[in-house]
């Protein structure tokens, strides 16, 4: 069974804060739940599947189904880190099809900056039963930032990859975010200031790393009959897939991530080609993390995705493959430090005609996006979700 | 020399499947699990391998000999560290740190040797310096 043309993005919303000191979690998520149902034009009373992940407050799903008031029939609460909802768009879409729900939900909500959580530098142990990897890396300092810095490391000895070309997706964000009046970085930066920000683990730079900030964001997917009664545009989902990619038992190879196979899924179910995507949303929690998976995702050769992302060709009205024009991880919005679901929203606006007019993509038909949940260089989740307009 | 003040390393959590390698790390060595039935051998250790899911695994010893896949140095710490996968001479990569070195000099597929650096309370980390 495909769930190809079997369920449609009927509504989305985004939270327009960065810094929720005086929203709780719950409130967050059910906020983003309204906005998104009232942007489709339904109500919590239609929402039968409900989908989140790791960030929802309480035990999968349950405290939020209670907090919120819904009565699903069906619940996936599968976490993959930041690409979970990316992942929620393709299940949901299964679960549609199979029939099991008409109105998902998927809601996601963070306040890592009203907590004062490092995020990106320091080594977290998840506490209770050690997982079995964490005794041979936890003792070793493992971050965020300086295991997606590895990558950029080997990605630049195999390939000749370098710091300036990194930097170009940057400042392509940075020029998408000038025009999104939320976003939290909105200056314009060059080459130059990336490059010459202050080294926090080598090569990564500070502006190669995503911002850290609150809010959250929700989406309705709905079966094929709910979305011919709504009066939004219409916005198909083609094509959807996932992989989960390891250290293989110590065969690792910090060169390609899971993309090369959620992508290689998600592709050959809609039945289009990397060139014929418009528009491409790309999780950006570092740079190099864009340029691994523009490869991985067969945009360029592998190995040539230095080239490829330089000279502005990811800004939009520029370059070739318009990417994050809401400013994205980078720039914008890292809600939660899980910046998978503001993947799918800023898709959802480019295929509606909905993005900022300085950065809409000409006749947006057909856009991808995707998602890196986890760690790029220990163990990542990858989803990858193809959106055609109909 | 980049690397000036001594890092507090905490110690690894010994389960019941790896106390043996933790207990040769005490004694300055390091063990690789080994497959009898693929022949291959990976890291961390498991009982059941993770390429061919045979259960016949046994412990064998490394040689100590490697060389530096990739690194990174980080600079965000109150004492800068080199985060590292080494390939180990018997095969498999595996995490670890590079230490007692100038870390500006480092560079991907350099000769790397085992070291030993003792945690906080538990057993000593194997670690990696340039040959």
């Amino acid at each position: 069974m495909s769930i190809k043309g079997k369920a449609y993005i009927a509504g989305i919303y985004e939270h327009p804060t960065r810094l929720a000191k005086d929203i709780s979690l719950a409130q967050i998520h059910a906020q983003c739940a309204k906005g998104a149902l009232e942007d489709a034009g339904l109500t919590k009373d239609d929402v039968d599947g409900y989908f989140c992940a790791g960030d929802a407050p309480g035990l999968g799903p349950m405290s939020m189904v209670e907090y919120m008031g819904l009565k699903p029939r069906h619940v996936d609460s599968t976490d993959t880190g930041g690409s979970s909802y990316v992942l929620h768009v393709g299940h949901a879409a299964e679960a549609i099809a199979a029939g099991k729900c008409k109105v998902a939900l998927i809601t996601l909500a963070g306040r890592p900056r009203a907590e004062g959580m490092a995020t990106g530098t320091v080594p977290r142990s998840r506490g209770g039963t050690p997982t079995p990897d964490e005794p041979f890396e936890f003792p070793y300092g493992p971050t965020v930032v300086n295991m997606y810095a590895m990558c950029a490391m080997r990605h630049m000895h195999e390939f000749g990859t370098t710091s300036e070309q990194l930097a170009w997706i940057k400042v392509a964000a940075s020029h998408h975010a000038q025009y999104n009046p939320h976003a939290l970085l909105r200056d314009v930066v060059t080459v130059e200031e990336v490059v010459n920000s202050p080294m926090i683990s080598d090569p990564l730079h500070r502006l190669d790393c995503c911002v850290i900030t609150d809010g959250g964001g929700a989406i309705v997917v709905v079966a094929p009959e709910i979305a011919a009664k709504l009066k939004r545009p219409k916005v198909k989902l083609i094509g959807a897939g996932e992989f989960v990619k390891t250290q293989m038992g110590g065969k690792v190879d910090l060169t390609y991530s899971g993309a090369r196979f959620s992508g290689a899924a998600a592709f050959a179910e809609a039945g289009v080609k990397p060139a014929d995507i418009k528009y491409a949303s790309i999780y950006d929690s570092f740079t190099i993390t864009v340029l691994m998976q523009l490869e991985d995702l067969g945009f360029c050769e592998k190995g040539k995705g230095g080239a490829f992302v330089s000279d502005g060709n990811l800004i939009a009205g520029q370059g070739k493959l318009p990417f994050n024009t809401d400013g994205g991880g980078l720039c914008s919005n890292h809600p939660g430090n899980r910046g998978g679901l503001t993947k799918v929203l800023e898709a959802v606006r480019q295929l509606r005609g909905e993005a900022h007019p300085a950065v809409q993509v000409t006749n947006c038909n057909l856009a991808v996006a995707h998602g890196t949940g986890g760690s790029l260089g220990l163990r990542h989740g990858s989803a990858t979700v193809i959106l055609e307009r109909e | 020399m980049a690397e000036a003040k001594e890092r507090k390393l905490p110690a690894p959590a010994v389960s019941q499947e790896t106390e043996a390698y933790w207990a040769a790390a005490a004694e300055g060595k390091l063990l690789v699990r080994k497959c009898t039935g693929c022949g291959q051998a990976h890291h961390y250790p498991r009982t059941i391998c993770p390429f061919c899911f045979s259960d016949k695994t046994e412990w064998i010893e490394a040689s100590g000999k490697g060389t530096l896949y990739s690194y990174s140095v980080m600079r965000r710490a109150p004492v800068p560290y080199a985060m590292a996968y080494v390939t180990l001479a018997e095969g498999p990569r595996m995490v670890t740190n590079i230490v007692d070195c100038d870390f500006d000099r480092l560079k991907c597929e350099q000769p790397v040797k085992l070291v030993f650096k003792p945690t906080d309370g538990g057993p000593p980390l194997p670690m990696f310096t340039p040959a």
